[in-house]
């Protein structure tokens, strides 16, 4: 009984110590901020440092810490220790699985219709393809996180290899868009492949930087090799994609002038948005196809344990090598369609940001379940549109909310995918069973 | 042989700062067992800390070098082991018993926090300052008119390495707090049970580690004359290279790896390309995880299930 008003005070403490600890927060960040933001620098006119200060942003800003910590302290005692399970009814739950299995046909033939409901919109067009080659690149980099486990920050190396294999090969060759694809593809995975056997041997954390430093390597290259990617200027004018070979254009042999109706640039936005979705649904089938298959099952199993996946005689390293291969052959995929799109591409679009934009894409999305990557894209894109005008706190936000993610729902938000075969309950082995000549 | 002799003095300088960065990856590595990614951001804010200080100061009328010296070295050392403190409570302390990949993927986004929150809070620009500390020593006349210098801002950068690392290695042999970290090394959870606080030791670990790299931010600018928002990044990795190169755990080795980085670098550049100075050191990471995944002074790693 003399343990109760313990339990009590250490559930729900009082005033005080909210008020004790907002305070320390406030005097740390009034700490943290005083130099950071209380002063402001700046080269001046003669190229010397000028300085002015800010008091009242920094007040401003330990208002705001002060705030919050009452707030967020508020909030966890209103929720509850992290752990607890709340229960939801189970008419509630049913509702859910419902949606849940509704919503990606809903989606798709949603996605299959955004043409034909926007076709007056650029502005929509264009974001939807935008949006969906990072479903494309956040799938084709689930195939390596989220399926096989393995952290990448690196995968836009494999999207710059696809983006200059396509427009090298096109503007110097002259080899068209639909040639190149797969080459690129190809040509991705090639380097996929020569990125895995070196770092084969390493730890999660290890690998995660030689493969930043491997993308990293890859831009550097491509802007000091200026005899062959024209340096920081970029590849320009990389040609468009064709029907078959007929143009979208407004030349004689175009495909309007031979069907007899008026151009119009839409036409090849429209015709952009089915390759993009088209590729999408590829990278998205195949990789429902490939979980299914042994090799599938061997990512997934790498994924959870990799020790006992070696103890059981898997191949970790044709396992791992292929996860690489096939996440980098997508990446090369949605690269060559980029360079297509843009026309133009430079070492400025493949930088460590757009590493770490596809790998929240898939972190957000649950890590392994399809739909919760497409939703994920969708949710990041979109809303980097929607802040488009506060452009440099975007990346603030985006990083800030990076760690809250991984504090407060770290498996995703969406979804999460758990092993495709495991075991349904827990089973003894009693000796009897496992002696020798019998197990 | 008086250029190769002028770049060697250049290659230890920078490597006496790679090494200074280095010491907070090492140490946080041996206890946590995680990459601190915002580790190089860190190093940026100990650098924009030490100059604004330093703007203060001058502005205030101060002229005496090395009372403003020392003045700048201790705050942006107390302010910016307070970031570290407050990155580690933050984004790290409730990470402790999530999944593989959770403290990596919040380290990131820390990252990213950071190095926008000083590009928002300071501007884009890069920020130069005058020279501070002139002046040097010649110390061989070569036949081509070539000097071999001494500056002496290369002669502070290297001892305060050495002062530093000699306070910092006496702190982690011979104190309760040093024999703290490496209990908490060697198995956390035996520590605890003997009475070891381990939430603070862990977090004193990122308060020294920041310490250092804010010493390490502040010789950049002295030695370079510039800070900007993005520095950290690059500086970060090759650190971490450093840190790897000789042997991730091991204090010596980091500093080693340090000073080995810095010479490679400076020599690559001197010989070779300057442009591809980043790839040859991004390059060695890749080859020392190949070939000396222990590095040069660490212990082989045992996978336990």
């Amino acid at each position: 009984m003399s343990a109760n008003p313990a339990v009590q005070t250490s559930r729900a403490p009082g005033a005080a110590f909210i008020l004790k600890k907002a305070l320390v927060s406030a005097f740390v960040a009034l700490v943290l901020f005083s130099l950071m933001i209380g002063v402001r620098t700046e080269a001046g006119p003669q190229g010397q440092l000028v300085y002015w200060t800010r008091f009242g942003d920094l007040a401003a800003m330990v208002g705001a810490v002060f705030g919050g910590s009452i707030i967020i302290e508020l909030l966890r005692q209103w929720w509850g220790p992290v752990d607890t399970v709340k229960v939801v009814p189970a008419s509630v739950q049913r509702g859910l699985s419902l949606a849940g299995r509704l919503l990606p046909p809903v989606l798709l033939v949603f996605t299959f219709l955004v043409p034909v409901l926007f076709y007056n919109e650029r502005y929509i067009l264009d974001l939807a393809i935008l949006v969906l080659t990072y479903v494309m690149l956040g799938w084709g980099l689930n195939v390596v996180v989220g399926l096989a486990g393995l952290l990448d920050l690196g995968y836009v190396a494999f999207y710059a290899v696809g983006a200059y294999s396509y427009a090298l090969l096109a503007t110097n060759f002259g080899l068209s868009f639909w040639i190149c694809l797969p080459l690129a593809g190809i040509l991705a995975a090639f380097w996929g492949v020569l990125l895995g056997f070196p770092v084969l041997r390493l730890r999660g954390d290890y690998l995660a930087i030689v493969t930043l430093a491997f993308g990293e390597i890859i831009r550097l290259v491509l802007i000091n090799w200026q005899s062959l990617t024209g340096g920081p200027n970029g590849v320009t004018g990389i040609p468009r994609p064709t029907l078959f070979g007929i143009p979208l254009s407004p030349a004689d042999d175009g495909l309007a002038a031979l069907l007899g109706i008026e151009f119009s640039p839409t036409h090849r936005i429209v015709f952009l948005f089915y390759i993009i979705l088209a590729l999408a649904l590829l990278t998205n089938w195949v990789t429902i196809r490939l979980r299914r298959l042994p090799i599938g099952r061997a990512w997934e199993a790498l994924r959870e344990d990799e020790v006992a996946c070696r103890a059981l005689g898997i191949n970790t390293t044709t396992t791992k090598l292929t996860a690489f291969a096939t996440g980098a052959m997508f990446g090369g995929f949605a690269g060559a369609f980029f360079a297509t799109r843009q026309g133009f591409i430079s070492p400025e679009s493949f930088t460590f940001h757009e590493s770490a934009l596809v790998l929240a894409i898939v972190v957000l999305g649950g890590m392994g379940s399809q739909l919760g990557v497409a939703l994920a894209a969708l949710t990041m894109i979109g809303g980097f549109e929607l802040f488009r005008g506060l452009d440099q706190y975007r990346m603030l936000v985006f990083g800030m909310a990076m760690v809250l993610l991984m504090i407060w729902r770290p498996r995703g938000l969406i979804g999460h995918r758990a092993p495709t075969v495991f075991l349904k309950h827990s089973q003894a082995i009693s000796s009897d069973l496992v002696k020798e000549g019998h197990g | 042989m008086d250029y190769f002799a002028q770049q060697l003095i250049n290659g230890l300088v920078l490597g006496s700062i790679y090494g200074l960065i280095a010491i907070g990856y090492t140490m946080v590595y041996g206890i946590v067992g995680m990459i601190n990614f915002a580790h190089g951001d860190i190093f940026m804010i100990g650098g924009f800390i030490a100059l604004i200080t330093f703007l203060i100061l001058v502005s205030f009328g101060l002229t005496a070098i090395p009372l403003i010296l020392l003045v700048v070295l201790l705050v942006s050392m107390a302010i910016t082991a307070l970031y570290g403190w407050t990155v580690e409570r933050i984004a790290y302390r409730p990470l402790r018993h999530s999944f593989r990949l959770a403290p990596m993927l919040s380290a990131i986004g820390m990252s990213f926090v950071l190095t926008n929150y000083s590009q928002v809070a300071q501007g884009a620009r890069v920020k130069p300052v005058p020279p501070i500390i002139t002046g040097g020593y010649t110390l061989h006349e070569g036949a081509e008119g070539f000097v071999v210098q001494l500056s002496n801002i290369q002669i502070i950068v290297v001892v305060t390495t050495v002062v530093l690392l000699a306070l910092f290695t006496w702190l982690v042999s011979s104190t309760r707090l040093g024999r703290d970290m490496r209990a908490c090394e060697q198995d956390q959870t035996m520590a605890s049970l003997l009475g070891v606080d381990v939430d603070r030791t862990i977090s004193m670990t990122f308060v020294i580690g920041a310490a250092l790299a804010a010493v390490a931010g502040m010789m950049y600018l002295l030695y370079y004359g510039l800070v900007d928002f993005f520095m950290g990044f690059v500086a970060g990795i090759k650190a971490f290279t450093a840190a790897v190169l000789g042997g991730i755990g091991s204090l010596p080795g980091a500093m080693l790896g340090g000073l080995l980085i810095g010479l490679i670098e400076t020599l690559w550049s001197a010989y070779f390309s300057v442009e591809y100075k980043d790839v040859a050191a991004f390059s060695i990471l890749i080859v020392v995880l190949i070939f000396l995944p222990t590095g040069l002074l660490g212990r082989p790693e045992v996978e336990k299930v």
